[in-house]
């Protein structure tokens, strides 16, 4: 499971880095959401080596075998609710972009700036 | 009482904030609401630090967790004295005026964004929790993303995407590092990491994710080769908002950069920081350069930022209670100093119609006042005695040759002398050369008070220059904090002050 897992990370991370250097604006947006998905599931997998006992504690007062931490599950959850609207608000944002100064490029960004 | 007034930097912009929503609210109503809010947060600010200096650190466990559970917030001198500093930076830009004309109809929204931008920086100015900071980096930088692009002008949608997409990558850095690192060590308060960290037997496996973090407050702090959004975008934004972000948001990452690498990932905990030495000389002299070629007034300024906070993170590198207590004094001299000349900046374009400071001329005649305000800062930003400028300097040299670090000393003097002579250079375009004869169009009237906002950052700038020995003095108080971080790790996890 640990393999698969950090298979999947691996992937994830390669192809949004893909993404992320194309020049088409979309396919950057497609690299972040990928990042995104990558981060959540490498915040995820960090607890899962459980090198420390959870804060949870059964009725007899000693930690409860084979409980997963929740912590890191109540970060991805908060990393996931941030990362939904950043990623809604870059869409409208690229494609206001497209529609009003007719961008799909990224070396056109930065194209008014030229001293 | 004194827990609430921890708190209270966090629930007056939260509260402010839910003001300005109320439908229907009048536009004189929203203003005077912000205003009074950035006022109540400066004089808060003010109290917090009295209470610092009288009683050192202060903690609140946030619903009574007991550390390393739960969040907990931290003021200590630095945290109290950005607060202080921000909150009136914050206040300055209000009376400046932020409204530009689109904002006549929609008296609200402006100040909600505002004090949402408000309410992250503090709360990372108070936390003492890694996980917790993203989010309060979050709350700031989405705050952030929409006053760069809310004017819908053409110019800012391609630069306000710059700065987005960068800014998201970083914080996926972030996320990484503080997951990796939660794995490792199983905690995520900052003051507990430190102390698992160094009772650990291989400390050096966290240089991983001490890298991502620091590739993520780099890219916030815009340190080389992570600043490629901020001259790009800073300058689009409209005068007052860029200059709140001028003053505020680079020095966020500076100061979420001063309390990782002095507390967790430290040199004793086997982090490396002579990369961070030789990316910073990179940073200053990059910034600068790029400076030189510029005649956007703002724009050029912006590279500035770039080049200055590269001797804010180069006297983090060199470490030691002197450097950090001039890292801390130059973080504050800067945050005045740089909001000052982007409003000035910004009426200058008002005035002109243009940033271009080849448009510009005859301001010296026409407005002595306004040379006035911009030379203090401009000057104090190219180190001349006996301005705050020159003082930062001073003490951040000084450091350097306590530490026999030469190289740095020679790029800080030629920066030193390159940024004057930018500085120069819009002092003759703007304001020593003619009036251009075809005369200005000028765009919009400047709005609100600028030159009261103007004043009184040049007074505050008066202030760290003529008594700077006072100031430093509370400096040197943080940088001792800061290089000897047992105390805080006591307070926060035995419990201080309250």
């Amino acid at each position: 499971m640990n393999l698969m897992l950090a298979t999947l990370i691996g992937l994830l991370f390669a192809a949004a880095t893909y993404c992320l250097l194309r020049r088409n604006l979309m396919r950057v947006m497609i690299g972040i959401l990928l990042l995104g998905h990558a981060v959540n599931l490498l915040l995820m997998s960090a607890s899962a080596p459980l090198a420390e006992t959870p804060a949870i504690l059964g009725s007899d007062g000693k930690p409860v075998p084979g409980m997963a931490d929740a912590l890191p599950q109540a970060l991805v959850l908060t990393a996931i609710v941030i990362g939904f609207g950043l990623s809604v608000f870059t869409l409208v944002l690229a494609r206001s972009c497209f529609q009003g100064a007719r961008i799909d490029d990224v070396r056109d960004l930065g194209r008014e700036d030229e001293p | 009482m004194s827990e609430l007034l921890v708190i209270a930097p966090l629930l007056i912009p939260l509260f402010a904030l839910i003001a300005c929503l109320i439908p229907g609210l009048g536009r004189g109503t929203s203003d005077a609401i912000s205003l009074g809010a950035a006022v109540l947060v400066l004089l808060t600010a003010s109290f917090l630090f009295a209470g610092v200096l009288a009683e050192g650190t202060r903690t609140l466990r946030v619903g009574a967790w007991v550390p390393p559970f739960g969040i907990v917030l931290v003021v200590d001198t630095l945290s109290a004295l950005m607060l202080w500093i921000s909150a009136f930076v914050a206040m300055v830009v209000l009376m400046y005026g932020v409204r530009a004309k689109a904002d006549e109809d929609a008296p609200g929204h402006l100040h909600v964004l505002l004090h949402g931008l408000m309410l992250g920086v503090n709360g990372s100015f108070l936390t003492g929790d890694l996980f917790n900071l993203y989010v309060w980096f979050e709350v700031m930088l989405i705050s952030s993303f929409i006053l760069m692009v809310r004017e819908g002008k053409r110019s800012q949608l391609p630069g306000g995407l710059t700065y987005v997409i960068l800014n998201l990558l970083a914080s996926a850095m972030f996320l990484c590092g503080a997951g990796l690192l939660y794995g490792k060590l199983g905690t995520l308060n900052l003051a507990d990491m430190a102390q698992k960290l160094g009772a650990l037997k291989d400390p050096e496996l966290v240089n991983s994710s001490g890298a991502l973090l620091f590739i993520a407050f780099a890219a916030k702090a815009a340190l080389f080769p992570f600043h490629f959004w901020l001259p790009a975008s800073y300058h689009r934004a409209a005068p007052a908002i860029s200059a709140l972000f001028a003053g505020l948001l680079t020095k966020v990452g500076v100061y979420a950069l001063l309390r990782l690498f002095t507390l967790v990932f430290t040199a004793g905990h086997g982090f490396s920081t002579g990369l961070i030495l030789n990316l910073s000389m990179a940073t200053m002299v990059l910034g600068v350069l790029g400076a030189v070629a510029q005649y956007n007034i703002r724009r050029l300024l912006a590279f500035h930022i770039i080049s200055q906070i590269g001797y804010m993170t180069a006297g983090l590198a060199i470490g030691g209670k002197v450097a950090l207590a001039a890292v801390v004094f130059y973080v504050l001299h800067h945050i005045a100093v740089k909001s000052a000349l982007f409003l000035v900046g910004g009426v200058l374009e008002a005035k002109t119609g243009t940033g271009d400071i080849r448009m510009h001329g005859g301001f010296y005649r026409n407005s002595p006042m306004l040379a006035l305000c911009f030379l203090v800062p401009a000057f104090s930003l190219g180190g001349i005695p006996p301005l705050s400028g020159f003082w930062a300097k001073l003490n951040l040299l000084q450091a350097g040759v306590n530490g026999g670090h030469w190289l740095f000393l020679a790029v800080a003097l030629v920066v030193g002398i390159l940024t004057l002579f930018s500085m120069i250079k819009i002092w003759n375009e703007s304001f020593w050369k003619a009036a251009p004869e075809t005369g200005f169009s000028p765009s919009d009237p400047t709005p609100g008070r600028p030159m009261l906002a103007l004043c009184m950052l040049g007074s505050l700038t008066l202030v760290f220059s003529l008594g700077g020995s006072f100031v430093f003095k509370f400096a040197q108080r943080a940088g001792m904090e800061l290089a000897n971080p047992d105390a805080y790790i006591q307070a926060v996890l035995r419990g201080g002050g309250s």
